[in-house]
């Protein structure tokens, strides 16, 4: 680490960041300045000081209730659908083929899903799970289950979350067979040799070698289910109730919805900060993680 | 002013984005000035500088979130301005983040 940073390229970065500046810094801090203030249209505002964030954060409050139970309602979700789609996406990896045409085939399927635009999977999976004329839903209900996401809880929840899995379970096999797919032969030979089972070369070879992209594939889930706004709100529109009524949804509904600007610009900034530290975790761990080994070896040595 | 008039901008926040610009001017002149190498510190990552000033102010806004949370924003003084100016406990956040930020670029 003895090199010195040059940092005189970033100037070259400056025009970039006149056109960030009018997208995105100008309307971030107009977000902080109505955070601090209320108003009631006609450009009229009055100065609230950390209220709204006061009330954001007491759960006695009406607001404080739905942040956190939305809060709280995505966090299950991003760990239901981790919980399901990384060992889900492991399997379907190993069980992918190695060579020959088959594998185009595979890549060619696995991607489908993610090439539909968001709102496209949400009215797919509107359409297939109604019990009047979705596949899904009709099929359910003639089989003898009481099936319908727009009146029950647990249905809308199983209906988004299959969504989710169907959507995005082939990120995570598509990260895994890259990550299998470098592992170079010879561990395999080795394995032979010693008579390894098929288990005992999945813990001791495969899945160490598949950890950087597991990493990658569960923290990009994450941020992804964490900020999930289309797809629930195609299929289920938050309700019933305000069971699938997740971050992004509650914002949208007090911003645009109820035009409390105040209100909505504390919990976007809150929001805002926890994708923040996610998003630098990510990065963080993603940049340093091919940097860990040799320095563990110059601890070794 | 009519034409910013949508941007709803208060002193308060107005000096807060102008210590923020200041501060990243200064940084940015720093970097050129003074290059400076990456360090790995507590957290066993490189940091530079303005990583260091990333982590402190993302860990400022926990920090007075938190307090917010918690604490809350009783007076805890007044200041014989006037008719008495209040001063929130929400400074103390400030302080323990002014606190942090020092651990931070010492240690980080």
């Amino acid at each position: 680490m003895e090199k010195t940073v040059n940092q005189k390229a970033w100037f070259l970065v400056l025009p970039v960041f006149l056109i960030v500046a009018f997208s995105a810094v100008l309307p971030l801090m107009t977000v902080v300045n109505y955070s601090v203030q209320d108003t009631f249209g006609n450009n009229q505002f009055f100065w609230n000081g950390v209220g709204w964030f006061k009330e954001l954060l007491d759960p006695h409050t009406d607001l404080g209730e739905r942040f956190l139970a939305s809060i709280g309602r995505n966090l299950l979700f991003s760990a239901i659908i981790l919980a399901i789609e990384v060992p889900l996406g492991i399997v379907v990896a190993l069980s992918m083929p190695r060579h020959g045409w088959q594998v185009a085939a595979c890549l060619v399927i696995l991607a489908l899903p993610l090439l539909i635009p968001f709102n496209v999977v949400g009215t797919i999976w509107q359409i297939f799970g109604r019990p009047d004329i979705g596949l899904l839903g009709y099929v359910l209900n003639r089989i003898g289950f009481n099936y319908n996401y727009v009146s029950n809880d647990l249905d809308a929840w199983f209906t988004v979350i299959v969504m989710d899995v169907w959507h995005w379970t082939s990120l995570v096999a598509l990260l895994c067979y890259a990550g299998l797919k470098s592992i170079p032969d010879a561990y395999y030979q080795a394995a032979q040799i010693d008579g390894a089972s098929r288990w005992a070369v999945f813990k001791a070879i495969q899945l160490p070698k598949m950890n950087r992209v597991l990493l990658i594939a569960v923290l990009l889930r994450f941020m992804d289910s964490f900020m999930i706004y289309t797809e629930p709100f195609v299929v289920t529109g938050g309700g019933p109730g305000n069971s699938t009524t997740f971050v992004s949804i509650e914002l949208v509904k007090i911003a645009l919805g109820q035009f409390d600007l105040g209100k909505a610009a504390a919990l976007s900034l809150v929001y805002n900060i926890i994708i923040l530290i996610v998003c630098w975790v990510f990065y963080t761990v993603m940049t340093n993680a091919g940097a860990e080994r040799p320095t563990q070896k110059e601890g070794v040595a | 002013m009519e034409h910013i008039a949508w941007m709803a901008w208060t002193l308060p926040t107005a000096i807060f984005f102008a210590a923020l610009a200041s501060t990243l001017g200064v940084m940015t002149w720093l970097a050129v000035a003074y290059p400076e190498a990456e360090r790995v510190g507590v957290l066993r990552i490189p940091t530079t500088r303005g990583d260091r000033l990333f982590i402190s102010l993302v860990l400022a806004a926990v920090i007075h979130l938190l307090w917010i949370a918690f604490v809350g924003t009783d007076p805890i003084a007044s200041l014989p301005i006037g008719e008495g100016v209040e001063i929130t406990s929400l400074w103390l956040a400030t302080l323990i983040s002014f606190g942090a930020a020092v651990a931070i670029f010492r240690t980080v």
